[in-house]
């Protein structure tokens, strides 16, 4: 094969580029894929409650993402504030996961227990109550916004399809444990069930 | 990872090396086609622009094979290969763990000394306070407050006055395990008057002003409702953390509107544990310091002084 063919057939040449950029990923992604501890989840953890679960969509459709992040780095100045470094299988059943990108606020993977439900009300309603020099937006209509516990079932619902296990009775049971509750009890149950339940042991092998 | 995976990488990793190689020495060849022995591609546009086609330079060439030797080094090196580790057993965890192990000999070095005093030893220990101080800034004063006054639901801690009591170990131990207050709704058992009647008893315990015959009401119903927790002459009861209500001191504030709230809906409230945060020793720390805070003299030389200003500012 002669450069002359490449430069001449740009479809050709589209295929090899194609090959070529695909490599980095075939070798660093798709592997992660056939993972066990990136696809099955860390010991102690298990999938979201209806209440959880309506706070993860309230987290999300808030932009909390914009600027909190949720992992924690294996670096010992992050695991000396948040705790334990975050492990791939702590978010099988986070669908998108929130890993973030960004840190404005603190990183809240192991935000879980730091605070009462109290002081997160109080916190969501108007951070500087609290915390005088925050800058973070005050979010008091998520009070006063309703869950629809049949969507909570839907959601539910799709999330087994993709393979996150719940039973029969979890569905039958969510519609009651979210009727009547706000977004604001939604997000801070959410909030409350990011604990650090990994026994501490050394990350198994291969653990990036 | 599992062997084939692993051999997938290794596989094509290596190929795609071997790739880059057999790349490099196919462009630096000259155009084995040309023999007219120009090194010019043969285009030629406006009459005399032609286009040269040499292969790249040597010290060009060089740094490709350079950075493919890095490569290969590096691979052999540090974990790529698949499950190979690598022969110097880097890891980011091992990495991170030696990190980890050098923080704590430092911090060690400082706490050590630390580590088997009491509370109260500790609360008279200028170098332990001043850490303390900094533990306090960071994880106890987004709720109590850096002058660790509190806040409406967030107990004030610079007075002697305690939910849950405050001696040494009481106070290491909230810290430790943290505590839930609960007080149940008794907007039903009481009833609207009820409430009032009580409501109105309560102030009047701590020497506020209320209607004479509902105090009276109120102090029978207090009796076999209220008691239980809070003590038959409302003292309180710092095993179920029912607060004192004789004190004039008020979690919630004295309004009757906060004061209703609190009978009708009950009140449900936490402070979080940080044994498992923070571990023993700095949890000790925090318990001298906050139980210095409660003692402190200098302190409520200015609580009084700022009392003073503020009832000025009204006056």
């Amino acid at each position: 094969m002669s450069h002359e063919i490449v430069e001449r057939k740009i479809g050709l040449m589209g295929v090899l580029i194609a090959l070529v950029i695909s490599i980095g990923g075939l070798v660093e992604i798709v592997p992660l894929y056939f993972q066990s501890t990136v696809t099955e989840p860390a010991p102690g953890v298990k999938p979201y409650g209806p209440l959880e679960l309506e706070g993860f969509d309230t987290y999300i459709s808030e932009g909390c993402y914009n600027c909190h992040s949720q992992m924690v780095r294996p670096l010992q100045a992050e695991t000396e504030r948040y705790g334990h470094y975050s492990l791939a299988g702590e978010s099988v059943y986070d669908h998108p996961f929130q890993f973030g990108s960004k840190r404005t606020g603190p990183d809240l993977a192991r935000v879980g227990g730091r605070y009462s439900d109290e002081w997160q009300r109080i916190h969501l309603m108007n951070p500087r109550d609290v915390v005088p020099e925050s800058n973070m937006p005050g979010f008091p209509w998520l009070a006063k916004q309703q869950i629809d516990p049949e969507s909570t079932v839907a959601k539910m619902r799709a999330l087994r399809k993709i393979g996150v296990p719940y039973s029969d009775a979890d569905l039958a049971g969510a519609a009651d444990q979210v009727k009547g509750r706000s977004k604001m009890d939604a997000l801070i149950a959410y909030l409350q069930s990011k604990r650090y339940i990994v026994p501490a042991s050394p990350a198994p092998a291969g653990q990036p | 990872m599992g062997n084939g995976t692993s051999l997938f990488v290794i596989v094509v990793t290596i190929a795609n090396i071997a790739g880059c190689l057999w790349l490099i020495w196919w462009t630096s060849r000259r155009n084995p086609h040309d023999a007219s022995g120009s090194n010019t591609t043969g285009h030629v546009w406006d009459g005399d622009l032609s286009e040269y086609n040499n292969p790249m330079p040597r010290w060009w060439l060089g740094l490709f094979l350079l950075t493919i030797l890095f490569g290969f080094l590096y691979l052999a090196l540090y974990p790529g290969l698949g499950s190979f580790a690598g022969v110097n057993g880097w890891s980011q965890i091992s990495q991170y763990e030696e990190e980890v192990r050098q923080a704590d000999a430092r911090t060690n070095a400082l706490y050590a000394p630390l580590a088997n005093l009491s509370v109260t030893e500790l609360a008279d220990h200028p170098q332990a306070m001043a850490a303390a101080r900094n533990l306090f800034a960071n994880n106890c004063s987004t709720c109590h407050g850096s002058d660790a006054r509190g806040a409406r639901g967030f107990p004030n801690l610079t007075d002697d006055d305690w939910l849950w009591g405050g001696t040494p170990e009481t106070i290491e131990q909230t810290i430790q395990n943290g505590r839930i207050g609960v007080m149940p709704a008794l907007g039903a058992a009481l009833g609207n008057d009820g409430t009032e009647q009580v409501i109105a008893y309560v102030l009047s315990l701590s020497g506020r002003n209320a209607p004479a015959d509902w105090i009276e009401q109120g102090k029978q119903r207090f009796a076999t409702v209220c008691a239980a927790c809070h003590g038959p002459d409302g003292k309180g009861n710092p095993l179920l953390g029912a607060p004192n209500l004789t004190d004039n001191v008020w979690l919630y504030g004295s309004t009757p509107a906060s004061l209703r709230e609190t009978v009708t809906l009950g009140r449900n409230n936490a402070m979080p544990a940080h044994l498992p945060l923070l571990g023993e020793t700095k949890v000790r720390l925090l318990a001298a310091y906050v139980y210095r805070l409660s003692r402190d003299e200098g302190h409520d030389e200015r609580e009084d002084d700022d009392k003073q200003e503020r009832g000025h500012e009204r006056e």
